[in-house]
């Protein structure tokens, strides 16, 4: 016969809940699709505003940085080593911001309809794939014009580094939401947060610049994601396995305690929203 | 085999009153208090863990047991904070029991809002595909039922349209059918008729109807519109503080529901939520002698006092009273039938004081729903179903016939008699 619920007061995260996730794939999908149709929708210029901001904070950090300030840049150009940099940066604190938020928008949805919540925090980050996806494309373009090629390993791990960067924003968000639902003023602590955390990630800088203290650097996954990115594309350094696989774990670790705490506190979103 | 489809096992819903003052929770706060002064902070913990602290909770539900055969349609009946809605968020999983579970054999689909999800931006196509997904609707099952769902709405010219442009009604109508053509196994409908115009409201009772008979589901339906609930529900559930009064037909449930546990309440409060811009949060009654009673007597004026926490700065504001007379609406009164203008409130407390007349009602139960809108934006807040009863006493209608007194409205009208001498 058909399914059988069973509703009982105590809820702990099993696998059940990746399955009912995916069940109400669809879901996923019409949330993601809104946001991205509604956000192009109301901006003017539309679907060039993923290109234009990461385009021109690379221009203005390209000025300040590169030209006045003169930053080391690893011996690339500077414009390519900042957006390289950048676009990894604003894709996972957009989706941070975003997943942190995501219930308190959706509350309307959230105290009326039934659905996995964990659908909320992953349709945002996909939204600021799409995004990423966008602004990428100018990358590429500057890869022609300053004529890098990624090398054969650079393009084995580029995919690897998307997936650390999407595993902390949604990690690191979903631990946010929970905390955002019960103490609404984390929202307004958070950008300030992301601010302090651009400068202690090597997105204007390399990490070279910290000289013997740069460990301390990879102890911030993003770290690890963003000079890999570099070395991928532009060959500033060889690959950093070992990097690779510390950020990966320690992104992974955030990702389940984020997503085992959101489901603890779960069920009471609905009451407190 | 059996044939229960929903099997509650006594299931009880407890919230903690807080009595906090304020906004919402910071973490600011809580930090403050914190480092100001560690060691009461610490003892409270500690008082908590332990069980010491006494902390105010309030049972929604308690100790509910029913158990729902397939196939049948149920309404729901209560009084406001009888835990109807508590019940129908729990069954949809919404929110989770304190204690107790429930078995329910299939889907269950549940229309708690009508038009949950939709967007102001998108066109009435996009909304469609987005409500439906929200429901549980397969993309394919929204596909094949588009044209249907469409010519129920009735909004064939306006598809492209994103929403914010349409009328309040045919936002209504177009969210109402995408929502009834739902296919679960089970339904679980909260007060969605309460909008609309009568003659969608009789469609819309129609198609639920429809959904009933030839397909068999299983519906539950909560509505302070008892004859909707008497057109549709062959039996119903009597609520009373969280607890099952009566489980029998509905013919039975509504008689008594009407007529003994009529227990008119002259203060109506409501939690407050500082999650709401507007929040009516106290309904008082208020006789002759402003005193609160909800038992007026027909010769007499009487007040309905609302008290307003206005939590954010607002503009255009409508608030409406629409009084009910065993169902259907007798009439509805605004703030801005006098003001002419919408109201604008800056953050605050305040308090409105309606005056009805006298001989404006006829004698009976009545009850009113209150709701603070800005105008085809945003409901702000409803409350539903303040009871009153307006008494049959120094009433001169039947002091010299005392027959049936029919109708809802008793003004007496100004008689002029004047003598023709015939020359």
């Amino acid at each position: 016969m058909s399914k059988l619920t069973i509703i009982k007061p105590k809820k702990v995260f099993s696998l059940d809940d990746l399955r009912e996730v995916w069940q109400y794939k669809e879901l996923l999908y019409f949330f993601t699709w809104r946001d991205l149709k509604v956000r192009y929708k109301q901006t003017s210029i539309g679907i060039m505003w993923a290109v234009f901001q990461p385009f021109v904070t690379m221009v203005i950090f390209s000025i300040f940085f590169g030209v006045l300030l003169k930053v080391p840049s690893n011996g690339v150009p500077y414009p390519i080593f900042v957006y390289t940099g950048l676009i990894f940066w604003q894709f996972f604190s957009a989706a941070l911001t975003e997943t942190s938020n995501v219930l308190i928008t959706n509350q309307a949805i959230v105290t009326k309809v039934y659905f996995p919540r964990l659908i909320l925090p992953f349709s945002s980050v996909m939204t600021k794939f799409v995004d990423f996806a966008i602004s990428a494309v100018i990358l590429v373009g500057m890869m022609f014009y300053y004529g890098y090629m990624p090398s054969l390993p650079g393009i084995l791990v580029f995919p690897l580094l998307l997936i650390i960067t999407f595993m902390a924003s949604v990690g690191g968000g979903l631990i946010l939401a929970a905390i955002n639902v019960k103490y609404r003023d984390v929202r307004y602590i958070l950008p300030f947060f992301i601010q302090i955390l651009l400068f202690v990630t090597p997105v204007i800088y390399p990490a070279s610049i910290a000289e013997k203290y740069s460990w301390v650097l990879a102890l911030n996954p993003m770290t690890g994601v963003i000079q890999n990115a570099r070395a991928a594309l532009l060959g500033t350094t060889p690959i950093n396995w070992l990097l690779v696989f510390i950020s990966f774990t320690v992104c992974a670790i955030i990702l389940a305690i984020g997503i085992v705490n959101f489901k603890k506190s779960e069920r009471y979103f609905a009451d407190t929203i | 085999m059996t044939n229960t489809i929903i099997e509650i096992k006594n299931i009880g819903k407890k919230y903690k009153i807080t009595h906090e003052r304020g906004r919402y929770v910071t973490l600011r706060d809580v930090l403050t208090g914190v480092m100001k002064s560690p060691f009461k902070f610490l003892k409270t913990k500690i008082k908590q863990a332990a069980g010491l602290e006494a902390k105010e909770d309030f049972w929604a539900l308690k100790d509910l047991n029913l158990s729902i055969n397939k196939g049948e349609v149920v309404g729901i009946v209560g009084r406001n904070g009888a835990g109807k809605s508590t019940l129908l968020k729990i069954l949809s999983q919404i929110t989770p029991p304190t204690t107790g579970e429930i078995r329910i054999q299939g889907s269950v689909g549940s229309l708690l809002e009508v038009g949950t999800g939709f967007h102001p931006e998108l066109t009435g196509r996009e909304n469609i595909f987005l409500n439906g997904a929200i429901l549980g609707m397969r993309r394919s099952e929204i596909a094949r039922k588009f044209d249907e769902i469409v010519a129920f709405a009735e909004v064939e010219k306006f598809l492209d349209t994103p929403v914010k442009y349409y009328s309040s009604g045919m936002y209504v109508r177009l969210a109402f059918s995408v929502a009834a053509h739902m296919e679960p196994d089970i339904l679980i409908v909260d007060e969605v008729l309460a909008v609309g115009d009568a003659e969608f409201q009789k469609k819309c009772l129609g198609k639920m109807r429809d959904i009933t008979e030839k397909e068999g589901r299983t519906i539950l339906f909560v509505s302070h519109n008892i004859n909707a609930i008497q057109q549709l529900c062959q039996k119903s559930i009597l609520l009373e503080k969280g607890k099952v009064v009566m489980f029998d037909t509905t013919e039975k449930v509504v008689d008594y529901y009407l007529n003994e546990s009529k227990e008119s309440n002259a203060v109506s409060e409501f939690n407050i939520n500082y999650g709401k811009d507007v929040q009516v949060h106290r309904i008082t009654i208020l006789n002759q002698k402003d005193t609160p009673s909800a038992r007026i007597p027909i010769s007499e004026d009487f007040s309905i006092n609302l008290d307003l926490k206005v939590n954010n700065d607002v503009t255009g504001v409508i608030i409406t009273l629409h009084f009910f007379h065993q169902g259907e609406v007798v009439f509805i009164s605004s703030i801005s039938d006098q003001t002419e203008k919408l109201s604008d409130f800056k953050k605050g407390d305040y308090s409105i004081k309606i005056n009805v007349p006298k001989f404006l009602l006829n004698v009976g139960h009545y009850h009113f729903d209150v709701t603070v809108d800005k105008v085809f934006v945003e409901r702000f807040d409803i409350r539903q179903y303040i009871v009153f009863e307006i008494q049959d006493i120094n009433n001169p209608k039947t002091a010299v016939y005392n027959g049936q007194n029919l109708g809802v409205i008793a003004k007496i009208l100004d008689y002029k008699v004047l003598k023709n001498e015939n020359k």
